[in-house]
């Protein structure tokens, strides 16, 4: 029970933060938003037994990447063109209408082999074990490191001062 | 018996002519005397090969030596081209007069080419035209002896235009070269004609063909005919002998060695080689005989009233190559060539003795020479025993070969033995007339220092004035005849004196002397002026001095009207207006022809090339709208990669389903 | 009412919507950005379901969810330097006026 009250408390302040980050005008508001909205995802996490997600979710895109969002607004504050709507609003609007619906549909007309097995309780052990342990995800481990010194070194090039 | 040695004979000057040109000319600057010495060298050898010929023929059977012969070329059908070498009496005087001649000419040029420019080139092409003479006499085939012909008159043509800087030199190497050519296609159509009818070129086989009467008849004279306006060419008989007086404009040396003693005797030589086809057509021995006879005086009337000592000289070789013509037709072999080997040497030795008044006095011109015995005595000396032989007085060479042929021409051709007989008297005089002009009376000229020449040039002139003297005395005991297979041996006595119990010679001696002394009353003694024949006999004296127009009908008329005006002129309006015509017609066609062509390709360029070009044009403008898509903008891009995958999304959906 | 898988995909099918159209429909490139992130997050909502409704014990969903975290990181990073450099170079930050690659 209280599951499906905190399911429809998240899902409602997840899709008004999403609302409010794409059709505010004032850039900063919509970035605090999006930090709402992470938050709310981040119980959406929970709610789904994924308890070390959660807290990555929240250190990962709140504590990180927001920041840099933040950053990255206050950096080109001069301009104050806001985030006016472009002439793409209405096809953009028909095609997202679209997407939509098409997904919803595709997803009510499959069958979904739900089982029936209790999910685990704290899920870091396991992931854990997936991750480093035999027939684990360990490739991708190490190759996240290199895309993301890839990442740094990229960002510094780009926006390192040229004038020498 | 080995007799490869003759290869030598010819082989010797043509090395030295090769390693002249090609290997010292670039030495020639540092010493330029090597070249005469290598010349010299060859032809001495020659010389001395040419002597060890003529004793081994003496020697041998029907005076024959057996060369073996080399196949040159090889024809299909067995037809094989020999290069061999005929080597018989006539051949082995030829030798002997070739090699002797250039020698001396040779040693004589050292010192008269000395300081001249083109040295190496004058040495080389006389090395050249002695091997090419010896290899005309000694070829045993028609086709050899007509190659060696060409080249003969090539090096005459180099020689006579030596100095070609100076037009009068080269416009006279051009006409020497033009008038044997006339002759030389004469030649060339004989031997033509001898090979369609016999098939061989071999000079032996001829000669047997002629005698057995295989050849006969007018294919015979026609052949001897041909032959004989080859030797009409090259030894200056009338109508051909225009280029002999212009040829002296080549240097001294050269006259004396080609057109006295050499090469003027080629036609000489080779009617006596093909003899046995002249024998044995009437005709041609009859044409022979009126034309040498005929030229013998013409030539020596004009050379009574030339003044230059070279003209005279060259008139009197034309008029004693008549003479040799005229000793073949009437009395064979022997005695045309006995003449011709008396004629080579005091004939070389009065142009070399012109030769060397010229280098004492700079001067060709007799009205400008005169004393010059006390200045120059051994030219003097010399020069005399060449005239004297020449004019026939005995017991010098010139008077044995004259005297055979005044006494077959008797025989024979009464009529030209009139003509002779007045020759002999005209050729006394004019000889004489030269002599006393340059070396008696006082000098007359403007030189200070006269000299006599270095020995290099005086002693070739006493060796030819001794062959001058004594190559007569060969026949004494009649050993030149028989060398030749004619006349009988007696002994040196009979021979020597024998000769006056005829009346023929004593009236030739006494021509002769007459001559002399009428040129002695002139001019030494001036008893006659020297003005009053000539006022007495104007018109005679006009048209001797004239040359008869000769030249002047063949540059005026012929050359001018008849060929220039007339032939060429044809043969170019022929060439412009009917060939040219020709081809135009024909390009009128091919522009019919072409305007169709354009019109096919003109229909190519616009429809294959519109519809290509079409293709390109849609593709262009297709490409035009098409980029419009391009607009730069993420979100377009956006737009249509969320509807792409819309569609995607729906369509795998359904078709999974299905 | 139990909430069943469908409800979650749904619900991350309309998040992900609202973030195409703010991908789509909007001038200012960081608010492009933050949208992206949007459409990020609710394809790891939709993973980490799948993930326990479907097999609850190999948590393979969560493990992709996480290597999605890292990468959108690392992609946020890098899109906001090119912002700012682009911003440096042509002093706007508008994805319009960005159209070098035109025709």
């Amino acid at each position: 029970m209280g599951q499906v009250i905190a399911f429809w408390v998240l899902a409602v302040a997840v899709i008004s933060a999403a609302l409010g980050v794409v059709l505010l005008k004032n850039v900063f508001r919509a970035a605090i938003l999006l930090i709402t909205c992470f938050l709310g995802v981040a119980g959406l996490f929970i709610l789904l037994n994924a308890d070390f997600l959660a807290a990555m979710q929240i250190l990962i895109y709140i504590g990180a990447i927001s920041i840099l969002v933040i950053l990255a607004i206050m950096l080109t504050r001069e301009l104050s063109i806001g985030s006016p709507s472009n002439k793409f609003q209405i096809p953009a609007l028909i095609i997202a209408a679209l997407f939509c619906c098409g997904i919803i549909w595709a997803i009510l007309n499959t069958n979904w082999q739900i089982s029936n097995v209790a999910p685990a309780a704290v899920t870091t052990s396991g992931l854990a074990d997936r991750l480093f342990g035999k027939d684990g995800f360990i490739l991708p481990v190490e190759i996240i490191p290199t895309v993301l010194l890839a990442t740094i070194l990229g960002a510094i090039v780009l926006v390192k001062d040229k004038k020498k | 018996m080995q007799n490869n040695f003759v290869w030598l004979i010819f082989l010797l000057p043509l090395l030295s002519f090769a390693v002249v040109s090609l290997i010292l000319k670039p030495m020639f600057k540092a010493k330029p005397k090597l070249v005469g010495y290598v010349t010299i060298a060859a032809v001495s050898a020659s010389f001395v090969l040419s002597i060890i010929v003529l004793f081994k023929l003496l020697s041998a059977s029907n005076h024959e030596l057996i060369v073996p012969e080399i196949n040159w070329v090889f024809i299909q059908n067995g037809v094989t081209m020999r290069l061999g070498l005929m080597v018989d009496s006539l051949t082995g005087i030829m030798l002997i007069v070739v090699t002797m001649v250039s020698l001396m000419v040779q040693i004589y040029s050292q010192g008269y080419m000395k300081d001249d420019p083109g040295y190496h080139r004058y040495y080389a092409v006389m090395s050249l035209f002695t091997a090419a003479m010896l290899g005309l006499v000694m070829a045993n085939s028609l086709l050899l002896a007509f190659i060696f012909w060409e080249l003969v008159g090539l090096c005459s043509y180099l020689l006579i235009g030596f100095w070609f800087h100076k037009p009068s030199a080269a416009n006279a190497a051009k006409k020497a070269f033009i008038v044997t050519r006339i002759g030389d296609f004469g030649f060339l159509a004989a031997i033509i004609l001898l090979y369609s009818h016999t098939g061989t070129f071999n000079i032996a086989e001829l000669q047997g063909m002629a005698v057995s009467g295989m050849l006969a008849g007018s294919v015979l004279t026609w052949a001897a005919i041909g032959i004989f306006a080859g030797a009409i060419g090259k030894s200056a008989q009338f109508p051909l002998h225009v280029w002999l007086p212009d040829a002296m404009e080549g240097p001294t040396p050269v006259s004396a060695l080609i057109h006295a003693a050499t090469m003027a005797a080629a036609g000489v030589f080779l009617v006596a080689r093909t003899y046995p086809l002249f024998e044995h057509s009437a005709a041609a021995l009859q044409t022979v005989g009126i034309i040498g006879g005929f030229t013998a005086i013409f030539a020596a009337s004009i050379a009574l009233v030339q003044n230059d000592i070279k003209r005279v000289l060259a008139y009197s070789t034309i008029s004693q190559l008549g003479y040799m013509m005229l000793g073949l037709a009437t009395g064979g072999v022997a005695v045309g060539i006995f003449h011709l080997f008396n004629h080579a040497f005091f004939k070389a030795l009065l142009f070399l003795g012109a030769g060397s008044i010229n280098h004492a006095t700079q001067t060709f011109d007799m009205r400008e020479m005169g004393g010059l015995r006390k200045a120059m005595p051994k030219t003097f000396a010399t020069f005399l025993i060449g005239a004297a032989s020449l004019a026939g007085l005995w017991p010098l060479s010139g008077f044995w070969s004259k005297d055979a042929i005044l006494s077959n021409a008797l025989d024979k051709q009464p009529l030209l033995f009139v003509l002779v007989l007045i020759t002999v008297f005209m050729t006394a005089f004019y000889m004489f007339r030269v002599v006393f002009l340059t070396f008696g009376g006082t000098y007359r000229g403007k030189e200070q220092h006269l000299h006599e020449s270095a020995p290099v040039m005086t002693i070739p002139l006493i060796v030819l004035a001794v062959m001058a003297v004594g190559s007569g005395l060969f026949n004494i005991t009649g050993g030149f005849s028989s060398f030749f297979g004619v006349g009988e041996t007696h002994n040196v006595i009979q021979g020597l004196f024998g000769i006056f119990t005829e009346p023929l010679p004593w009236i030739s001696l006494i021509l002769a002397g007459s001559g002399i002394f009428l040129a002695y009353a002139i001019y030494s003694r001036k008893w006659i002026s020297a003005e009053s024949p000539g006022k007495i006999f104007s018109p005679l004296y006009k048209l001797f001095y004239h040359r008869y127009w000769i030249d002047e009908f063949y540059e005026g008329i012929i050359v001018k009207k008849v060929l220039m005006g007339g032939l060429f002129k044809a043969a170019h309006f022929f060439d412009s207006k009917i060939i040219d015509g020709g081809i135009n017609t024909f390009m009128i066609q091919k522009v019919i022809v072409g305007n169709f062509f354009t019109g096919l390709f003109a229909f190519d360029k616009r429809g294959v090339d519109g519809a290509v070009n079409g293709v390109a044009g849609t593709t262009l403008a297709a490409g035009k709208t098409i980029r419009k898509a391009q607009t730069g903008q993420l979100q377009f891009y956006g737009l249509v990669i969320g509807l792409g995958i819309i569609v995607l999304i729906v369509s795998i959906f359904i078709f999974s389903r299905v | 009412m139990t909430i069943g898988l469908e409800h979650y995909l749904i619900l991350s099918a309309i998040i992900f919507s609202i973030g195409l159209y703010g991908a789509l429909a909007k001038h200012n490139a960081i608010v492009i950005l933050m949208s992206i992130e949007i459409m990020l997050s609710a394809v790891n909502i939709a993973l980490v379901a799948f993930s326990r409704y479907i097999v609850p014990t190999e948590l393979t969903g969560q493990v992709f969810a996480l290597f999605a975290m890292a990468i959108a990181a690392a992609e946020t990073a890098v899109g906001l330097a090119i912002i700012i450099a682009i911003y440096r170079n042509k002093e706007t930050i508008d994805a319009n006026k960005i159209d070098l690659m035109k025709w």
